[in-house]
């Protein structure tokens, strides 16, 4: 399968150090790829660095055209959707505005999107016309995964879905991303901490430390490495 | 009684031309963390471009649109040109900005159309109306006003662009993510506030007679009215220049005469914000550790 | 250590030992340098000019006021002009109402505008940002209405005329330029107060307030006592230029002290550097002549220039010229310092260290 996404000795800076320290790195055409690694890692600087939120150098190739030095917002109407570290909602406005927002680069689809998201996320219709921080923090993290979606974009980048969220939400989320994964024709690039449902969902893995690549492969074979299951899944 | 209520009127009318100019601030301060001193200085400059259309004999209302279409354009350019480089530099260079912006304004208005005190017209004519509580032409203005406020209103609530530009003040690396072009809805920002400037000043020329210096007491009442409204607050900006209009109104009126009103007026703000220091209706910054 | 600073330093110029010298020698020689010609400056120069420099030392003081409450503790004021209005009106009608000598009016002077801030710090605490420049605004606009207003005390409109004060018979200079050198020995003792507080522990809990106020409260400092510390020698600061400026200028009236005199000070001090000492004297400079060079520059429209030339600093310097250079010049001066070694030298340095 061809990648949609590929990452080729990519480096990124915070002012002057270093963060990222070329990172090699593919996702493929409709898979699940997850990038795990313990805090302070350089996951989310990734995720950054592909939507041109932070100053990097290497080559970002997304579809084959090159990322690397364009806007965010023109990464983003190219149909790269980005669900930030913290949701990113906006609690000014209310659940619909959200989803509305979410529209901006595809207004001719606004109307049959937010229906298909609200088919998703029940939740989110009943809420509609409440302002977007009343909402619980599972509730906020489906609105935030629903906006990317009104983009109906090619790749999803997912940072920490999990973030702050009770067990039982947790499962509920990944359920949706498969299930979103399947319906949307999506290709997903997901971050996160918790490994053990990270991996389950995934294809393939890799694994990130202080800024490098340490370990990839299949998902299969990264939670059979012992490095992966001693530090992240703790056996 | 009577009295009192004229005053309340002839206040509320004033209060109406604050309101415009504090929500012109609110606008550009919620997308920007930032107070524009130059506001009133560029509502000085498009009302002597209307001036000058008014008497190359456009109609008055050829005259103010054109105005406002030349005010959106330059409030669009000075936010490209000038406030930009200076965007990702500390706060305080931007303020030093604004100021220059304000002397530049106001020194080119008093060369280009010199220090003289003009007439202005107004649309309206100025007949006391209602047993005399108000004059047709502070109704003109309370109505003029009011018409901005709504077409603004209806901007930002039910169009695409208005919520971008609402998504962009609020968080401007989500409203990003979301394809929004920032930087554009910034310009755009200015714009609207360049031309909301230019209504205010259009209708304050008539009573407070034209020249360069005219609008600087305006922006104080504006600048009062937005903070006692809350600064992140529109609605509060509207409710807090009708509220300072009217208190100066009567402070004048009853209690000082001229020579101490502006001290009184402020001493009784900001009385009100010791109580509540975010204003009215202004939320408190809330600060994550 | 046995020999004075003073002693070591001439040894080791008298040897061509530049090198060997550490940082804060040629700092002290720089500085001592430095001050030598700012002494003698005004015997070269015509009257007029030394009045002009004198001012410029009037305002630095003052913008060094601002540089404390604002640059290194956050808050921003827009009313400055009011507490160097207080200073000068001290001084004034302690002079011409009671004859209080010149030079003894400063201190009271200092010490009515240290009560001011603090009375004005107080509330002042519980406004940040937007909310406290309207407060400081408010107070600088009613500040020449009050004078106006409070005449028998003020004069009024008039003002107060005052007799420049004489200098003393035995030094043989004349009045501009005693004054000057009064003038230039209350700015070096004010930078040498400014430097110890701000290099010391207040001025670090100021720049911890002002950066992260919610941490340093934590950590166990009081933000409303160093606050409130921050305005009350702030405004003292710029009282004592306000009493200097009466003295020097010899009339004080309310149009002087208008809301454009406490934004000129604002402008001053971002454009000298808002968190720094040595940008209060740029400031300072560019308050006295920047307005005059706009008027050569365009008669018609000189605060067009003046504006103008805001704006080309902020956009060359954001940070002020001194906030700006600053680091640049200290990244350069360890190299300068290094220019001269040569491998004997070296060794004596090494051998002189350890003995």
């Amino acid at each position: 399968m061809p990648a949609i996404l590929e990452l080729r000795g990519v480096k990124a800076y915070y002012g002057q150090s270093e963060v990222l320290h070329g990172i090699d790195l593919a996702v493929e055409e409709r898979g699940v790829t997850v990038l795990l690694g313990a805090n302070g890692a350089g996951k989310t600087t990734t995720l950054r660095a592909i939507c041109g939120m932070v100053r990097s150098k290497g080559e970002i190739l997304f579809a084959g055209a090159p990322l690397q030095r364009r806007a965010t917002e023109d990464i983003a109407g190219l149909g790269v959707a980005h669900v930030p570290e913290g949701r990113g909602t906006f609690i000014g406005l209310t659940v619909e505005e959200n989803l509305r927002l979410g529209a901006y680069t595809r207004s001719a689809k606004m109307h049959d999107g937010i229906q298909r998201m609200y088919g998703y996320f029940p939740i989110l219709s009943e809420r509609r016309q409440q302002q977007a921080g009343a909402l619980s923090g599972g509730e906020q993290q489906m609105l935030a995964i629903a906006r990317a979606l009104m983009m109906s974009p090619r790749l999803l980048l997912l940072d920490e879905p999990s973030f702050g969220l009770a067990p039982q939400i947790i499962e509920d989320i990944f359920v949706i991303i498969e299930r979103v994964r399947r319906d949307e024709n999506v290709s997903v690039l997901l971050v996160e901490q918790n490994a053990r449902l990270a991996l389950e969902l995934a294809d393939h893995a890799y694994l990130i430390e202080t800024g490098s690549v340490v370990a990839s492969g299949s998902a299969k074979a990264l939670a059979d490495n012992p490095q992966v299951r001693r530090s992240y899944l703790g056996y | 009684m009577h009295q009192l209520l004229q005053q309340t009127f002839s206040g509320l009318a004033a209060g109406s031309i604050y309101a415009s100019l504090a929500l012109a601030l609110v606008m550009i301060y919620r997308a920007t963390d930032l107070i524009n001193f130059a506001q009133g200085e560029m509502a000085m400059f498009s009302t002597y471009i209307a001036w000058t259309l008014v008497n190359a004999g456009l109609p008055f209302l050829a005259a103010f649109l054109l105005t406002l279409l030349v005010s959106f354009a330059g409030g669009v350019a000075i936010e490209r040109i000038v406030i930009r480089p200076v965007a990702s530099a500390p706060v305080l260079a931007t303020v030093v900005v604004t100021i220059g912006l304000l002397l530049i304004f106001n020194a080119l208005a008093g060369w280009i159309y010199s220090y003289t005190v003009q007439d202005f017209p107004s649309p309206f004519p100025d007949r006391p109306v209602l047993g005399a509580l108000i004059t047709t032409r502070d109704l003109g203005v309370i109505a003029v006003t009011l018409t901005m406020l709504i077409l603004l209103f209806v901007f930002f609530r039910f169009t695409s662009t208005g919520l971008a530009m609402r998504a962009a003040a609020q968080n401007r690396e989500s409203a990003r993510l979301c394809g929004v072009p920032v930087g554009r809805m910034l310009a755009i920002g200015w714009g609207l506030a360049a031309a909301i400037g230019a209504t205010a000043g259009i209708m304050v020329a008539p009573i407070l007679f034209l020249d360069p210096n005219m609008m600087s007491g305006v922006l104080l009442y504006a600048f009062t009215g937005a903070l006692l409204g809350g600064i992140t607050s529109p609605v509060g900006a509207v409710i807090g220049g009708l509220i300072v209009g009217v208190t100066e109104n009567l402070v004048g009126t009853y209690l000082i005469a001229s020579q101490l009103k502006l001290t009184v007026a402020f001493a009784l703000i900001i009385l009100v914000l010791v109580f509540r220091p975010n204003g009215l209706f202004g939320t408190a910054i809330v600060r994550r550790v | 250590m046995n020999k004075s600073a003073v002693a070591v330093v001439s040894d080791e110029l008298a040897a061509g030992r530049y090198a060997a010298l550490s940082i804060g020698a040629w700092r002290w020689i720089g500085t001592a340098a430095l001050i030598a010609f700012a002494a003698v400056l005004p015997f070269g120069l015509s009257n007029y000019h030394v009045f002009e420099l004198t001012l410029v030392m009037i305002y630095a003081i003052a913008v060094l006021g601002l540089n404390i409450l604002t640059g290194y503790n956050g808050q921003i004021s827009l009313g400055h002009g009011a507490f160097f209005a207080a200073g000068a009106y001290t001084a004034a009608i302690l002079m011409h109402r009671y004859g209080v000598p010149y030079w003894a009016t400063v201190p009271p002077a200092a010490l009515i505008c240290f009560v001011l801030g603090v009375l004005f710090g107080l509330p002042a605490l519980r406004f940040e940002g937007p909310y406290l420049a309207l407060v400081t605004v408010a107070m600088a606009l009613a500040t020449p209405q009050l004078l106006k207003y409070f005449d028998t005390w003020t004069g009024g409109l008039q003002g107060i005329n005052l007799v420049k004060p004489l200098p003393p018979v035995s030094l043989g200079i004349d009045r501009d330029r005693w004054l000057y050198i009064v003038v230039l020995a209350v700015l070096l003792v004010a930078i040498r107060i400014a430097a110890n507080m701000l290099h010391g522990r207040t001025g670090r809990a100021f720049v911890a307030i002002r950066d992260h106020p919610i941490a340093a409260a934590t950590m166990g400092i009081n933000t409303a006592r160093y606050k409130t510390l921050a305005f009350g020698t702030s405004t003292l600061f710029t009282g004592v230029a306000g009493a200097l400026f009466a003295i020097v200028v010899g009339y004080v009236s309310p149009e002087s002290f208008s809301l454009f005199l406490s934004l000129s000070f604002l402008v001053g001090s971002a454009v000298g550097g808002i968190a720094t000492i040595g940008g209060a004297i740029v400031g300072g400079c560019f308050i006295q002549f920047v307005p005059n060079l706009a008027n050569d520059v365009s008669d018609a429209a000189p605060w067009a220039i003046y504006g103008l030339v805001m704006l080309i600093f902020m956009y060359a310097m954001p940070r002020g010229v001194v906030g700006s250079l600053g680091p640049w010049i200290a990244r350069l001066l360890p190299q300068l310092a290094r220019l001269r070694v040569s491998s004997a030298a070296s060794d004596q340095q090494c051998k002189g260290r350890m003995s």
